[in-house]
């Protein structure tokens, strides 16, 4: 039934990366809450981060050298698979406590799922993972499902 | 942005809706910040030539955080978003002027919660980019 997943591939579901740890600081909820057109004093002032400010936080730092002629630093996250074209699926959020400066937040992304599917013009790969988000203290501040399609 | 009263809210009513034009120094600052060097947001030449978009790419979730705004702005400290979904179905480009918009669709006076169906729309109005959201008052 799967002829684009390998078993190797399948293998990796289940699996958790390595905990990320971040500070949150006033300057980049301030750059974000610019760059976004926000509204709300909270934000533009830097007291609260938006709801999204965390995907920004979130995204990977690497050396120069592991970014790609595209800008684009490969994800070791994901495991070896036929299609390579990647597009940003869905995204899935859970909200359970807003984040401020000064918070120290640990983020742990977990690999669910990986599901074969055709598209309309031809075989897409669907790579679903799942992010916690946790204070350091261990309050849950967000969980995010995001999709990821290969084609 | 008012106090909202949720008792006064009704299926069917809608969200303030909002234009985002996005342009290349608001890109910049956006991909700056978030951290994303991918050179489909800045790069025209490359973007073009190599990736065949026909035009600077306006980032998926860029709009993600609009259709959350559409939600923040409407019910301001009256509530607090607590879930939120959206996919990016259809490309955007520089130059490309967008609706966000959006559509209560369910309201628990009992559990206090609302549920809304957001969306950015393209010039055209084809919803390029729809969600869903759901609010709970204090």
């Amino acid at each position: 039934m799967s002829e684009l997943i390998s078993e190797d591939a399948r293998s990796w579901i289940g699996r958790s990366g390595e905990p990320q740890r971040i500070e949150i600081n006033r300057s980049d909820i301030v750059k974000y809450a610019i760059a976004t057109e926000q509204r709300q004093e909270k934000y533009l002032k830097g007291d609260e981060a938006p709801p999204m400010f965390m995907y920004g936080a979130l995204r990977p730092l690497v050396p120069m050298d592991e970014l790609g002629p595209d800008g684009i630093s490969v994800d070791k996250f994901l495991p070896e698979l036929p299609l390579k074209r990647v597009m940003a699926g869905g995204t899935e959020m859970t909200f359970h406590r807003t984040v401020h400066p000064g918070d120290v937040i640990v983020a742990t992304r977990s690999l669910s799922d990986i599901i074969e599917k055709q598209g309309s013009t031809g075989p897409l790969i669907f790579v679903v993972y799942d992010l916690r988000v946790e204070t350091e203290a261990g309050e849950l501040v967000m969980e995010e499902r995001q999709t990821r399609i290969l084609r | 942005m008012s106090d909202i009263n949720i008792s006064a809210l009704a299926v069917g009513e809608t969200l303030p809706e909002r234009s985002h034009t996005a342009t290349n120094v608001s890109l910049f600052l956006y991909n700056a910040i978030i951290w994303n060097p991918h050179r489909i947001h800045y790069d025209e030449t490359y973007t073009t030539q190599v990736e065949k978009h026909p035009g600077v790419v306006i980032d998926g979730p860029l709009q993600g955080d609009w259709l959350n705004q559409v939600v923040l702005n409407w019910m301001g400290d009256s509530g607090t978003l607590t879930r939120f979904n959206y996919s990016n179905r259809r490309a955007s480009y520089l130059g490309e002027t967008l609706t966000s918009g959006g559509v209560i669709t369910a309201v628990d006076p009992a559990a206090k919660t609302v549920d809304m169906d957001i969306f950015i729309k393209n010039e055209k109005g084809d919803v390029i980019t729809p969600g869903t959201a759901q609010v709970r008052f204090s």
